[in-house]
């Protein structure tokens, strides 16, 4: 038997790492690699929208989703195991991948006068590093609107125009509802989100754009009695909140809003993002009848047609033609339009405006329309202040601090994290 | 095996209160496994109702009429496109990732239990150090020297670096139990004339059959439900070999939606390192030691 | 498909094949050696599958990963120890090493304490493999699947509506609560709740390696003891625990390298908001969120640095466990 080993063992060693490396393929001419946040129902959104792409083009698309791109990405930037394409977390990541010289440049692969006519400019400038493009977006949600349940009043008719109105319309059909606003922060390791879209929405429409560029840029202090003023306006909030800011801090934001459409209603109103309508008890429910939203309300009348949204950028690390060629395509009305008609997803395009409901259409045109475009403003601070915004937003939120203890706090984070990189 | 235990049997209730089967002594045991099978089985009953009584009402509800019971969690988990590939995929990256450690360990340990070279505490004492290396901290240059070998993306790649992973824990336990097995089993077999190599398949491995038992298990269920380490060196050059935590964690999409899927999803991933429990159960009875001496 | 099939097949036969050929080849290759230098060789060659594993895949990271923590972020400009520096002058680094001081403790002597308490109980009665199944199952749940079940378990809902998570539904029928269980900060409320969950998965751990252990002890021993009419607690005593000593060392030691290393729970379940933090999820942070290696290196080699006392305890437990045997 020992004999025979002899000859065995390398022919199984030789035949196993063969075996074990033959499936490992780095794909071909023909083939694009993605790696995006998109799984389940998004990601088949996402390959429908790719599906006419790959057939006129002859090119298939590999695709993977996963919510951990920060950690592929983090770990392909300095390996160089990246995919042609890719989701990118933030405007702030991708001006470091940048600098790494991971991503390519846009500018030559897309129709740029098309791109820049069809897209907002807000979207359009945080694409772009030093004058180039380097992220587009495939599709974008609107943050800060207000949800509402008509069965306690209906104001499709007469949306609140300003906060005050708000609040005066809240108390006159009040009804049996228990409060004023239904408030969820939890969101495992990203706790606390919900509660930096409050401020930015607030101070948006309190000291209008300039002031918020120039807040999440570092330009402004967390001590400044601006940011204070939004913080304060913010905590009465929470005091009028279903529950108070206990149940915020300990409630999902998938199922913050349940209390809206329960009978009798918790709360009277409900701020999320356009993409609340497929999350918790509103996924059941029809959009425009069960429940319906109107936007946020202006607090200074110099900024009332400010709004906020966000989107999911995209970029490209290699600049092969089946990847350049896929990247031109994304960006038009034609492929955006697939997945709005699927739903779920607000264009980044202004001309791809084919929304399954009315519900979707008027956050579509809401987009499309804006005069005063920011983006979510913690998303594009330096991640350790982003992340800890949202961890001061749960202690305050939970009464563990002050605001004046959160500003100081984060201030204190600011000048660490500002600072230019070494 | 069973001339201990039925030793003990004969023993009976005059041995006070810490004997065989005393009243106390169940009272105890099931009131802790009440204890830990409470919360599992919140969420079993959970994964089987829809996700609005789920998040709205006590999953404890559900146990009285009127029953709302639903497999739709389960049926939308088992309809992912991929599903039967990725659970194909965890076994091809679990089962080598399991055997390898376990025979590498073992060698290892015997090395350090029963061969006497200097410098092997301070050598054994590091090895077990690497214990509290951060699995985080070597993703990034572990990935740069599978890119440069060219096996990022394959199946070997995660077999290697899971061993890898595994082996402090592995040695150390393997080192524990060879280490206390009795001297005169293997200084008797070195003077009937066998050699290491016999001593180790012969006495140390058949003798060591419940911690290898025990850590294969571990080593399995590690492997079984690890998300980053695959992730980071398979899903950019060949998403196709990724396992079924991918997909489970793919349940959740990125605006948050999902969660009610996980409930179910957590059950079918569950079922196979479970049998693999059960079927290593026999393993973990008395007298394999003490069979191996006499054999 | 069929070539995955292929695969699996020669994985099947081949690994054990190369692994145990391996051995048995060191043996051939010894035969050249003079017979005096055999012992000298021997134990080196049977080591080295593991050590080159370890160098490659753990020593070779932690040595770069030990150099970039005296480095700026581009891993360019030497920085001396101000990462370090950083690390310990950092109000929330000094309260992460708070809570892993309070897992550290907690944890083990949690998941050392039941598990031994369960081992030797299942052994004493026929329901044994049934009980074990129980205290086992938490280990087989997945971190993600574990964050979701005591989700159902800490639920809170404001005074006056239903109380849908279990805890505070339990003491809800006594009147009291509810308490929003992850927001207590008072006594870290919150941490020993996080630590719960992870003493909770755990303990099956320990019971199964300490069952092992139990199982491997000469009955003989014993029968000889309860024959001298020893009680069964006297056996206990004089018998069965000493004999498990070394065993809780090697559960314990792992415990505590756990608990410096914990980081999943503490990240699905609270983010390490509300003073719950830990170092291994600051590093995590550091390292793939802000892009701070230097940073992120030296809170590794901090924890490597920290279990080295531990280590040498160890070393002093396997000389005594060598004049024993």
């Amino acid at each position: 038997m020992a004999r025979r080993f002899r000859w065995t063992l390398p022919l199984v060693v030789i035949t196993l790492v063969m075996a074990a490396c033959g499936t490992s393929s780095t794909g071909d001419n023909k083939t694009v690699t993605i790696i995006g946040t998109w799984t389940d129902a998004e990601q088949e959104s996402f390959l429908a929208m790719v599906k006419p792409w790959e057939e006129s083009s002859g090119f298939t698309v590999k695709y993977q989703g996963t919510r951990s791109i920060n950690d592929i990405l983090a770990a392909g930037i300095p390996t160089g195991v990246l995919p042609d394409l890719a989701g990118l977390p933030g405007p702030g990541q991708m001006a470091d991948y940048v600098k790494a010289g991971a991503l390519q440049p846009l500018d030559d692969v897309l129709d740029v006068a098309t791109y820049k006519s069809e897209t907002s400019p807000a979207l359009v400038n945080l694409g772009q590093v030093e004058g180039k493009t380097y992220g587009v977006f495939i599709k974008a949600a609107l943050k800060g609107l207000i949800f509402y349940n008509p069965a306690l009043h209906d104001y499709s008719a007469d949306a609140p125009a300003t906060w005050d109105d708000l609040v005066s319309q809240g108390a006159a059909n009040q009804g049996n509802a228990e409060a004023l606003w239904c408030l969820g922060i939890e969101s495992g390791d990203a706790s606390g989100w919900p509660a930096t879209d409050w401020i930015e929405n607030i101070l948006l429409r309190q000291s209008g754009p300039d002031v918020y560029n120039d807040w999440w840029a570092g330009k402004v202090k967390w001590t400044d009695p601006k940011i204070k003023a939004a913080f304060d306006l913010y905590m009465q909030v929470v005091g009028d909140s279903f529950g108070g800011g206990t149940n915020a801090v300990a409630t999902k934001f998938q199922n913050a809003g349940d209390p809206l459409l329960a009978s009798p209603p918790g709360c009277e109103f409900f701020e999320q993002a356009s993409f609340m309508s497929g999350q918790g008890a509103f996924a059941a429910k029809k959009a425009g009848t069960d429940f319906n939203a109107f936007p946020f309300p202006a607090i200074n009348a110099d900024y009332a047609k400010a709004i906020e949204g966000a989107g999911d950028l995209f970029g490209m690390f290699h600049a092969t033609e089946g990847a350049k060629s896929l990247m031109k395509y994304l960006v038009t009305a034609d492929a955006q339009n697939i997945w709005v008609k699927r739903g779920g997803a607000l264009s980044a395009n202004k001309n791809a405006s084919d929304y399954p409901d009315a519900f979707s259409k008027a956050q579509g045109e809401a987009v499309a329309a804006a005069e005063q475009f920011v983006f979510d403003g913690s998303d594009l601070m330096p991640s350790a202040m982003n992340a800890a915004f949202w961890s001061h937003m749960v202690s305050l939120t939970s009464g563990s601090e002050t605001v004046d203890e959160a500003l100081a706090a984060l201030q204190v984070v600011a000048d660490d994290a500002y600072k230019p990189a070494s | 095996m069973t001339a201990g235990s039925a030793a003990i049997d004969q023993a009976g209730p005059k041995q006070g209160w810490f004997a065989r089967n005393h009243i106390g002594i169940h009272t105890a045991l099931i009131i802790l496994m009440i204890i830990w099978a409470i919360p599992t089985l919140g969420l079993f009953i959970n994964s089987f109702r829809p996700s609005t009584e789920a998040f709205g009402t006590g999953w404890w509800t559900a146990i009285f009429p009127p029953y709302q019971f639903t497999f739709d969690n389960y049926l939308h988990v088992l309809n992912q496109s991929n599903v039967g590939n990725a659970f194909l995929n965890s076994l091809f990256i679990s089962i080598p990732a399991t055997v390898i450690p376990i025979f590498v360990a073992a060698f290892a340990a015997y090395a350090f239990s029963w061969m006497e070279f200097p410098g092997r505490n301070i050598l054994f004492v590091v090895v077990v150090g690497l214990l509290v290396v951060p699995l985080q901290a070597t993703l990034i240059p572990v990935l740069g020297l599978f890119a440069s070998w060219g096996i990022a993306g394959s199946f070997l790649a995660v077999w290697l670096a899971h061993t890898a992973y595994g082996l402090p824990f592995a040695v150390y336990l393997l080192r524990n139990f060879m280490g206390s097995l009795p001297r005169e089993v293997f200084e008797s077999a070195a003077i009937d004339g066998a050699s290491p190599v016999t001593a180790f398949f012969r006495l140390a491995l058949p003798m060591s059959v419940p911690a290898i038992a025990a850590l294969a298990i571990f080593q399995f269920l590690f492997v079984w439900n690890d998300l980053l380490v695959s992730l980071i060196y398979l899903a950019v050059f060949n998403p196709d070999n990724l396992p079924m935590t991918v997909v489970i964690a793919g349940l959740i999409s990125s605006t948050g939606q999902g969660l009610e899927f996980l409930g179910a999803a957590a059950f079918i991933s569950m079922a196979l390192p479970l049998i693999v429990f059960f079927g290593l159960q026999r393993y973990f009875v008395r007298g394999i030691v003490g069979g191996a001496v006499k054999g | 498909m069929t070539d995955k099939l292929i695969t699996a097949a020669i994985v099947v036969v081949g690994v054990p094949g190369v692994l145990i050929g391996y051995i048995w080849a060191t043996e051939q290759v010894l035969r050249i050696l003079p017979e005096r230098r055999r012992p000298g060789v021997r134990p080196w060659l049977w080591m080295a599958p593991a050590l080159a594993f370890l160098a490659i895949f753990l020593v070779y990271p932690m040595i770069g990963t030990a150099i970039h923590s005296l480095q700026d972020n581009a891993g360019k400009v030497f920085v001396g120890l101000d990462n370090y520096s950083w690390f310990f002058g950092s109000a929330d680094a000094l309260s992460s090493l708070k809570n892993n001081v309070l897992w550290l403790i907690f944890l083990t002597v949690f998941v050392v304490g039941f598990g031994l308490l369960v081992a030797v109980l299942v052994d004493r009665v026929r329901y044994e493999s049934f009980a074990k199944s129980v205290i086992f199952i938490p280990l087989a749940v997945s971190m993600v699947a574990a964050g979701v079940i005591w989700l159902y378990m800490y639920q809170y809902k404001p005074p006056g509506t239903v109380q849908t998570g279990t805890l505070n539904a339990a003491i809800g029928v006594f009147g009291a609560g509810p308490i929003p269980w992850l927001q207590v900060q008072d006594f870290s409320v919150n941490t020993f709740m996080l630590i719960i969950v992870m003493a909770w998965m755990w303990t099956g751990f320990a019971m199964v390696i300490i069952s092992a252990a139990l199982k491997g002890i000469n009955p003989e021993l014993m029968e000889a003891a309860r024959m001298d009419g020893a009680t069964e607690w006297q056996v206990f005593r004089g018998i069965i625990f000493p004999l498990l000593v070394p065993t809780l060392v090697v559960v314990s030691t792992t415990m505590i390298i756990t608990a410096l290393k914990a980081f999943d729970i503490v990240y699905a379940m609270t983010g390490g908001n509300l003073n719950t933090n830990v170092i291994a999820n600051q590093m995590y942070a550091e390292m793939f969120k802000f892009g701070q290696y230097g940073r992120a290196s030296a809170i590794a080699v901090v924890l490597l640095v920290a279990i080295i006392p531990i280590m040498f305890f160890n070393i002093g437990r396997f000389r005594q466990q060598e004049a024993v045997r």
